[in-house]
């Protein structure tokens, strides 16, 4: 990527004579950053100084916690406190455990899908592939609600059908909720990842496949050793944005929380931050498990990419 | 694909249909039951088959869904338009002016805003929630609309697309031709530069519209007046009443919140196969 701007600047060098407008021309660039910049500043930059700030700092409360609030700087405490909270930590293993679950099924699935909706001899792709996708269209909201008609005893078509069969099923029990969420988050993102896979798939040229058919390769031999390495970096960066997704899990705890008990109001990392803010008004505990939050995405990104690059690497090598 | 002559289509696969069908099945049955739902009364949600149709009485849902609690559904509803087509527009315009400039002017400190923009896209949108709340209620902007919109106009991911679209798309000939015959650079972005940007937008625009429909952390932080609430938050808030839940109603405002995004979905889905390439699979 660092190539296409260096072969940019080398042909403006060449080609733009000596500019005599150069100052104003830099002000026409300052003018076109300014509502995106002012924005990105105030918006982005500033909130996340503001929510390292707050996060070493708590509200103290004289007498007997009915005094007039005051802020004192408790340096790392937030942090402390909120990494010595068991509800906290179970939390966060909570969404890790979903993660090393869910985001591996979704991508497999999305993967296979793609292949299957790229080979040559797919019945009916259009339909397919809009059946796939349409969940992307249904917002985490409403196809929590949506599911959680599918999971209630009373109305659900999946119990009743799976009891008929002597199956008892319990979506909402404390053991079975997590993989009912996973379920969710699966149903409504498997098709937007097909796309971006299917999208790569199709970028490649066809002549790549012919070349091996002719070789005598078989449709397995030329997915496997082909169109995956081929894919790999889409592959990527749909799993480092459902990794990022992962963390980030809200939405549909959330609307669950509010049916079933068994999804608590710290079920995640993201929940307790919001509980903490809006239940117990402790903003700096709140700023503090953000903070955390943004650093575990940020190393799990990394160490994923450094991961699928190093993997991808010797696939394409060997 | 569907095109291509018969003779040389191949042969069907059809274990490949096989499994493709059993899937389409995973994801189409639980929007037919929303769709079959939300034709029955409260009463049969509970009860009759939850896959085929009872009681008929959509319409009769419709007209309740239009007048509950003087048609505060409706108004959700273009709240919602609001933001996602407000919000959408403005990021785009703005990602795109931000885009073309990192790609086509040089000055200092180029590399870097881009790299910082880049990074952007990485951070989660939820975190920043609870610190943009609090900076937005020391500006008083709480529960405004402007709470929902100012936020929604950042793209990083739209600035990041327009600048690899503009420097492959946007020739220097043409700025260099226009700057000759003395047009201003912002006529120049707003006559020439847009136009070949467009498709790239399209795509911009579209990612922004359904993050902001989408969007549930930011409007329940920011948002406490029902009035100002976008459907999602309406729902979620008519789902969790724990003792009179309208289940018509949240099923019935359930389906028709999601048909906007459906129908736009299908009429711009060219758009988003063949953008979903470029912005994807270059990052």
């Amino acid at each position: 990527m660092s190539a296409a701007p260096q072969v940019a600047a080398d042909r403006a060098g060449r080609q733009a004579p000596p500019s005599r407008r150069g100052p104003s021309r830099n002000r026409a660039a300052l003018g076109f950053l300014l509502p995106f910049g002012l924005l990105f500043v105030a918006l982005f930059l500033l909130p996340i100084a503001y929510a390292l700030w707050q996060s070493l700092y708590r509200t103290a409360r004289s007498g007997l916690g009915f005094g007039p609030a005051r802020t004192v700087f408790a340096g790392l405490a937030n942090y402390g406190a909120a990494l010595g909270d068991g509800s906290f930590l179970a939390g966060v293993g909570r969404v890790l455990l979903f993660g090393v679950v869910q985001v591996p099924v979704m991508l497999g699935l999305a993967l296979v899908l793609a292949l299957l909706l790229d080979g040559r001899g797919a019945r009916f792709p259009r339909f397919f592939r809009l059946a796939y996708f349409l969940p992307y269209a249904i917002p985490g909201v409403v196809a929590t609600i949506l599911w959680a008609f599918l999971y209630l005893p009373g109305t659900s078509p999946l119990v009743s059908g799976l009891g008929n069969v002597g199956i008892r099923a319990d979506f909402l029990s404390s053991g079975t909720v997590l993989w009912s969420m996973a379920n969710i988050v699966t149903w409504t993102w498997t098709g937007y990842n097909m796309l971006v896979i299917l999208a790569a798939l199709q970028a490649v040229p066809r002549e790549l496949y012919e070349a091996a058919e002719l070789d005598g390769a078989s449709a397995w031999r030329i997915a496997w050793h082909i169109k995956i390495p081929l894919v790999a970096p889409a592959l990527v960066l749909t799993g480092i944005f459902s990794v990022i997704g992962t963390l980030q899990l809200f939405t549909e705890p959330m609307v669950l929380h509010s049916l079933t008990s068994t999804v608590s109001a710290d079920y995640t990392p993201n929940m307790a931050a919001y509980n903490a803010a809006f239940g117990t008004n402790d903003y700096g505990r709140a700023a503090a498990i953000a903070v955390l939050l943004a650093l575990a995405t940020g190393v799990l990104s990394f160490v994923f990419l450094r991961l699928s690059v190093r993997f991808t690497g010797e696939r394409a090598a060997s | 694909m569907s095109t291509a002559p018969s003779g040389r289509r191949p042969r069907p696969n059809v274990v490949g249909t096989a499994v493709l069908s059993v899937l389409a099945l995973y994801f189409l049955l639980p929007a037919w039951w929303l769709l079959v739902a939300s034709t029955k009364s409260s009463s049969d949600l509970f009860g009759s088959n939850g896959f085929w149709f009872s009681s008929f009485r959509l319409g009769d849902n419709l007209r309740e869904l239009a007048s509950a609690n003087d048609g505060l559904y409706v108004r959700w509803m273009l709240n919602t338009l609001l933001y996602a087509g407000v919000g959408a527009a403005g990021a785009t315009l703005f990602a795109a002016m931000a885009g073309y400039a990192l790609a086509k002017f040089r000055f200092r400190g180029r590399e870097a805003v881009f790299n910082t923009v880049l990074a952007a896209v990485l951070v989660p949108a939820p975190l920043l929630a609870l610190p943009v709340y609090l900076l937005l209620s020391k500006a008083h902007l709480v529960d405004t609309v402007w709470a929902v919109l100012l936020p929604s106009m950042i793209s990083p991911f739209g600035v990041f697309l327009s600048r690899i679209y503009a420097e492959a798309s946007v020739p220097d000939e043409i700025l260099e031709a226009a700057r000759m015959d003395g047009a201003g650079e912002f006529r120049i972005f707003f006559t020439v530069v847009l136009r070949i940007l467009s498709p790239a937008l399209v795509t911009v625009f579209l990612f922004q519209f359904v993050t902001i429909w989408n969007n549930f952390f930011l409007p329940l932080v920011t948002l406490s007046d029902q009035k100002l609430w976008p459907v999602n938050l309406g729902l979620y808030y008519w789902n969790g009443l724990k003792d009179h839940t309208p289940y018509n109603l949240v099923v019935t405002g359930s389906l028709v919140s999601v048909l906007p995004l459906v129908v736009a979905f299908l009429l711009l889905q060219r758009f988003w196969r063949a953008d979903l390439a470029a912005g994807g699979v270059k990052a």
